[in-house]
């Protein structure tokens, strides 16, 4: 055996060796340092200053569902970036929008786009939306140390059910715990109020093009009392990131179509304030 | 004690090429070229599970003839590689070129180390560029070496005789059922010279598009889209083929 394999050119023992198809698997054997979960983090005197990411909302409709992200990133009581993106493709038929220290949410979704893809290309078979959902809880939880110095990251994942032929949501909590949620979710600082709204105006017959109002409309709701949640901003062009992800797979909605959404909210904010009114009985 | 019989180097090599090639010539041919939109991947292959043609990365495919638990263990080696190295750079750091050139040490180290057993396989790696000009074609043979393709490449048990076949023939710019259907006449070519028929279900088809929107370009084509590209006029089924594709996506 070569003393360094890599001398040689050829790839590594650990390249060939048969068995895992997990892309983190192969990471923890061969360069864990890699892996977000394995770092070390000096204790820290307080609270550390790194952008955060704030509200993400998901709601399913007959035929698919909807996942959709505020803009905001906050450090403290500043706001870090104006135009940051949350929602992500994790692949063809699902999403993951993510709440928490931003910096580690990307580095996150990037791990778990792979994770998925790599399965994939060897396999040659996606994997159930089940087993994509429990992967994302698996690097959460390893993310559990971190999390615990004020660095944690919450997501919010949402895909299309192929055996079933439905939209599903799933949130998480720190610790890598998992829940189903039905009809309707919200993750992240602004989630409270976005719940509530959600609560009140989510019905079981939506339309895409309702479902795709209804997320923008909770946005605008979980901005109006969170300061730490983005509005849509007309003035900057700069609008919810909206998804949709049905049996034709995921889908963004082009700037023109969340700007249209957003601005008919907004115009209707300015003669009612409060927006849509549930019917009291 | 019993003394070793001397074997000169020339003679120790010779007799591996000889037992790779061997293994290699007992698999089924598969043949790689380029068309108007891509690269394209036929081969024979009764087996709808266990797959000669694969996706490593966003622009790079995959064929391999030969033994199918080494090459099996080579392509998933090569999806481990591209996915690494775009994980810690970015993805348009993972390129053919490299990939190939780590098979080539890979393959030429065990073909050359007298405590392994060399491998009886033969790979193709294809990348598709934006335009024809920028399409890659490596061929790497059982000993590490690397052929850098162009147009069309042949492997496994009936190369030469597919290959010759196909340089007489293949054109740049066909489109994918000329190309498909040319690469099927070669492979049904046996090597007395005889032709026999392959049905479309034992051939296995996939194309690196570099016209699909998404940026995974590689498709395999299977049941109807494969039963209407083999049956249609070459000219006639451009529109009808990329039609196709958008639906079935």
């Amino acid at each position: 055996m070569e003393p360094n394999p890599r001398s040689t050119g050829r790839l590594p023992a650990a390249f060939l060796t048969p068995g895992s198809s997990s892309f983190m698997e192969f990471l923890a054997e061969h360069r864990p340092d890699l892996l977000p979960g394995r770092r070390q983090l000096p204790p820290t005197q307080g609270a550390l200053e790194a952008p955060h990411g704030t509200t993400i909302v998901a709601v399913t409709f007959p035929g698919g569902v909807v996942l959709a992200g505020d803009r905001r990133a906050t450090m403290g009581n500043v706001i870090a970036q104006r135009d940051v993106e949350k929602v992500f493709p994790a692949d063809e038929y699902s999403a993951v929008g993510i709440a928490g220290t931003a910096g580690i949410a990307v580095e996150m979704v990037k791990l778990f786009q792979l994770e998925l893809e790599h399965f994939e290309k060897v396999e040659g078979t996606q994997l159930s939306l089940e087993g994509k959902a429990n992967r994302l809880s698996t690097m959460i939880r390893s993310n559990l140390g971190m999390a615990m110095q004020g660095l944690a990251v919450v997501p919010l994942f949402a895909g299309y059910d192929l055996d079933r032929g439905q939209g599903r949501i799933f949130s998480y909590d720190v610790t890598g715990g998992r829940s189903e949620e039905y009809g309707y979710a919200a993750t992240g600082s602004g989630s409270l109020f976005a719940r509530g709204s959600l609560k009140k105006l989510y019905r079981e017959d939506l339309t895409e093009a309702d479902a795709t109002t209804l997320v923008v409309q909770a946005l605008y709701d979980a901005a109006d009392d969170d300061s730490a949640t983005g509005g849509p901003d007309v003035a900057r062009r700069i609008y919810p990131i909206v998804t949709v992800i049905t049996e034709d797979g995921f889908r963004r909605l082009t700037e023109d179509e969340s700007s249209e959404i957003a601005r008919s909210v907004v115009q209707q904010r300015m003669e009612q304030p409060d927006g849509p009114r549930a019917a009291l009985r | 004690m019993s003394t070793p019989f001397y074997v000169s180097p020339q003679q120790a090599m010779a007799d591996r090429a000889e037992y790779a090639r061997k293994g290699i010539a007992r698999g089924r041919s598969l043949v790689v070229m380029q068309y108007a939109d891509g690269i394209v991947f036929v081969g024979e292959n009764p087996s709808r599970a266990l797959h000669k043609f694969s996706e490593i990365y966003d622009r790079i495919g995959f064929a391999a003839a030969g033994k199918y638990n080494e090459y099996e263990n080579l392509r998933i080696g090569g999806v481990r590689y591209a996915d690494l190295r775009g994980y810690t750079y970015d993805r348009n750091d993972v390129t053919a070129r490299g990939l190939a050139n780590v098979y080539a040490q890979t393959l030429g180290t065990i073909f050359s180390s007298a405590g392994e057993k060399p491998y009886e396989v033969e790979l193709v790696v294809a990348e598709v560029g934006e335009t024809p000009e920028g399409d890659q074609i490596y061929r790497l043979p059982h000993d590490g070496s690397i052929v850098d393709e162009h147009g069309s490449v042949a492997v496994g048990g009936n190369a030469e005789q597919i290959s010759s076949y196909l340089d007489q023939r293949h054109r740049d710019g066909m489109s994918l059922a000329e190309a498909l259907k040319l690469a099927v006449q070669a492979l049904s070519r046996d090597t007395n010279g005889s032709e026999r028929e392959i049905p479309a279900e034992r051939l296995e088809v996939a194309v690196l598009d570099r016209t699909r929107p998404q940026k995974r370009k590689f498709k395999r084509i299977v049941g109807r889209q494969l039963q209407r590209l083999l049956q249609a006029d070459g000219a006639v089924t451009e529109a009808e083929s990329s039609e196709e594709g958008s639906e079935e996506k």
